[in-house]
């Protein structure tokens, strides 16, 4: 066997030895900057400030203002926190696309990044409520009984007992939370995004945030015991479909049961009536 | 009339002749039609048409044999719901499409009895559809009104009755048994007392006074004994708290009573929104404090919008608007949402500055 400095003037040999050079350096480059690095260090402060900055310039600025003061569209953000902008831009709430009664939830088109980014670039200019850690809305199972009874106590009368929404005036509605993550939860509670009331962390402490999730995820997987939900509404829903679907039932086999004689063929009726004669 | 051996009616003397569809009897059924001189005249009925079931014994033993089905399915139906009650474990979950998961034991339940009335109803239908004699009968109706002579022999007995007992004739009688029929209808009346005791003025007030302070329904323990105060800086512009004064936390039995006037809504509005300095004066720092009970039929207001400021009410739609004074927008109720004046005490808690200046919740009668 030929040893390896033999082959050192091969032509191939230039090649061979570029290869491997370039795989060094690229998997050195990803060791070093890899994606998940650069979520928590990779990018500075500053930087992250600055790439929010100016997504919030392109995005947000012509109805908050270039400095987030608010205009005739938009309300000033100064003071609304991280948590806010997380829950409007990931829900794909912000950007609006029109002004109406609500703003609804639509496709969300930055990534987690950028939405970071925002969010610390809006917390930077008058504080507010953080994003919440994931540990803070966990599933806990000892809870749900307790955030059932808080649900009930603060949420159900807008959102429905069972989280299913329901209508306000003008237009307006509280949305379902059947769909809702977590985290989205914990931020509109902190923060009362359009409508709905804020409920601070000293009027629903953060231990009953979570419970109230907890409920939340539990009632998800709850089985409908009586049969068909039907929206999990109420007395409406299953009155509308007892008094149409159960009655139109009803008429269709009274329909069905007379729409069927009983009665003999006159043929037959004739046969049977000379056979009686012939007998008596 | 008369019927064959089977109880069959006996077709011929019901009219059917097999000769013409349409026959004449002693009963009227079924004239010959010509165009009549009176076009309103009784048309008289149908010909009697016997159904298979009547002319074939054949088919009227089947038609037995599948009521006697149903019925039987019925019975089994019942007791496989007796059955499934106490085997079927109640936890138990089944997936239906397109239902999703149902509680087994209410599916079984649920289907078992079904099927047993409804395959007892579709028995009785059909055994009267096929086996129960369809035989048109006529009924004559009558006067209903008694003859001039029948109605003056009633009379004259009823009045030999009274001349016999001596009613007119003996005074004393007459009027102590009217006076003991007219006062037996009043212990049904007098039992009525036991609704009371009247309310008196507690309709007018409520656990809410001087200093009582307002606990937030959030903090309240499980057996409802303890719970904290709120203090204003708690409370963001937008926030809702709903509270309960102080003193429920130890009403015991009252509980129930004193909270249906006592609970409380706080929000906190920019005070530049608060429409009268009133409404101002009565808060502290704009933070403000409305009866929770609803002004129409007293179901628990809750509804806040925080940009409108529109408390909704979720039984009849009524709409209050917070900024003016609990003023109705919208909906039944007649009278606007009670006020609570509230200050802080010595700790910075929220406490209430007396109570209501009018009484909560819906209207009574002698409200004024």
């Amino acid at each position: 066997m030929k040893s390896l400095s033999t082959r050192r003037r091969h032509p191939l040999a230039a090649f061979v030895v570029l290869a491997l050079g370039l795989a060094f350096a690229g998997t050195l480059f990803a060791a070093f900057v890899s994606p998940a690095a650069s979520a928590d260090t990779g990018e500075s402060a500053a930087q992250q400030l600055a790439n929010g900055k100016a997504l919030y310039i392109s995005s947000c600025s012509s109805c908050h203002g270039k400095n987030a003061e608010g205009t005739g569209l938009g309300p000033s953000l100064v003071g609304v926190g991280a948590a806010s902008v997380d829950f409007q831009v990931s829900t794909g709430r912000m950007p609006a696309k029109q002004l109406g009664a609500q703003v609804e939830a639509k496709q969300n088109i930055f990534s987690t990044q950028q939405i970071q980014d925002m969010a610390a670039y809006v917390q930077s200019l008058g504080g507010g409520p953080q994003i919440p850690a994931a540990g803070q809305y966990a599933y806990d199972a000892n809870a749900v009984a307790l955030g059932g009874q808080l649900f009930r106590e603060n949420c159900s009368q807008c959102h429905n007992f069972a989280g299913e929404g329901g209508a306000l005036t003008d237009g307006k509605f509280a949305p379902k939370l059947t769909q809702t993550n977590p985290q989205q939860i914990y931020e509109a509670m902190l923060t009362g995004p359009q409508n709905m009331p804020v409920f601070s962390d000293k009027v629903i402490p953060p231990a009953e945030k979570q419970a109230i999730i907890s409920y939340l995820l539990n009632s998800r997987n709850e089985p409908n015991y009586g049969g068909a939900g039907l929206g999990r509404l109420g007395p409406v829903s299953e009155g509308l479909f007892i008094w149409t679907v159960g009655l139109i039932a009803l008429l269709l086999c009274a329909v069905w049961i007379a729409a069927h004689t009983t009665k003999a063929s006159a043929q037959k009726a004739a046969q049977a009536a000379a056979a009686g004669k012939a007998g008596k | 009339m008369t019927a064959d051996e089977n109880g069959h009616p006996n077709l011929t003397e019901l009219g059917y002749d097999e000769r013409s569809p349409v026959a004449v009897d002693e009963h009227g059924h079924g004239h010959e039609v010509e165009l009549p001189e009176d076009p309103f005249a009784d048309p008289g009925l149908e010909p009697h048409r016997p159904r298979a079931t009547d002319i074939d014994e054949k088919v009227a033993q089947k038609a037995e044999r599948q009521v006697a089905a149903l019925f039987a399915l019925s019975a089994l139906a019942t007791i496989g719901f007796m059955v499934a009650y106490t085997e079927v474990p109640r936890t138990a979950v089944v997936n239906f499409f397109p239902i999703g998961a149902v509680s087994a034991s209410n599916f079984a339940l649920g289907m078992l009895l079904g099927i047993a009335l409804f395959s007892l109803g579709a028995g009785a239908v059909y055994w009267a559809r096929t086996l129960m004699t369809d035989v048109e009968l006529t009924q004559e109706r009558h006067l209903l009104e008694s003859g001039s002579e029948a109605k003056a022999q009633a009379v004259a007995e009823f009045e030999k009755g009274v001349a016999d007992s001596g009613i007119k004739r003996r005074p004393l009688i007459r009027r102590t048994l009217l006076g003991a029929l007219a006062v037996l209808p009043l212990p049904a009346l007098w039992v009525l007392r036991d609704l009371g005791p009247l309310p008196g003025d507690s309709l007018r007030h409520t656990a809410w006074k001087a200093g009582e302070l307002i606990i937030n329904d959030n903090t309240v323990s499980i057996d409802g004994s303890t719970g904290q105060g709120v203090k204003p800086e708690d409370i963001t512009i937008g926030t809702l708290v709903q509270g309960r004064p102080k003193a429920a936390l130890t009403a015991g039995d009252q509980y129930n009573d004193l909270m249906a006037k006592s609970a409380i809504l706080l929000v906190r509005l920019d005070p530049a929104d608060i429409k009268s300095q009133q409404q101002r004066d009565w808060g502290y720092q704009g933070i403000v404090a409305f009866s929770k009970i609803c002004t129409h039929v007293g179901c628990p207001v809750a509804l806040y919008e925080q940009q409108t400021h529109h408390m909704l009410c979720p039984c009849h739609q009524s709409t209050f608007d917070l900024s003016d004074g609990g003023k109705v927008i919208f909906g039944p109720a007649a009278r606007s949402l009670p006020q609570l004046p509230i200050t802080v005490d010595a700790d910075g808690y929220l406490v209430a500055k007396s109570d209501f200046d009018q009484p909560v919740g819906p209207s009574f009668w002698e409200r004024g």
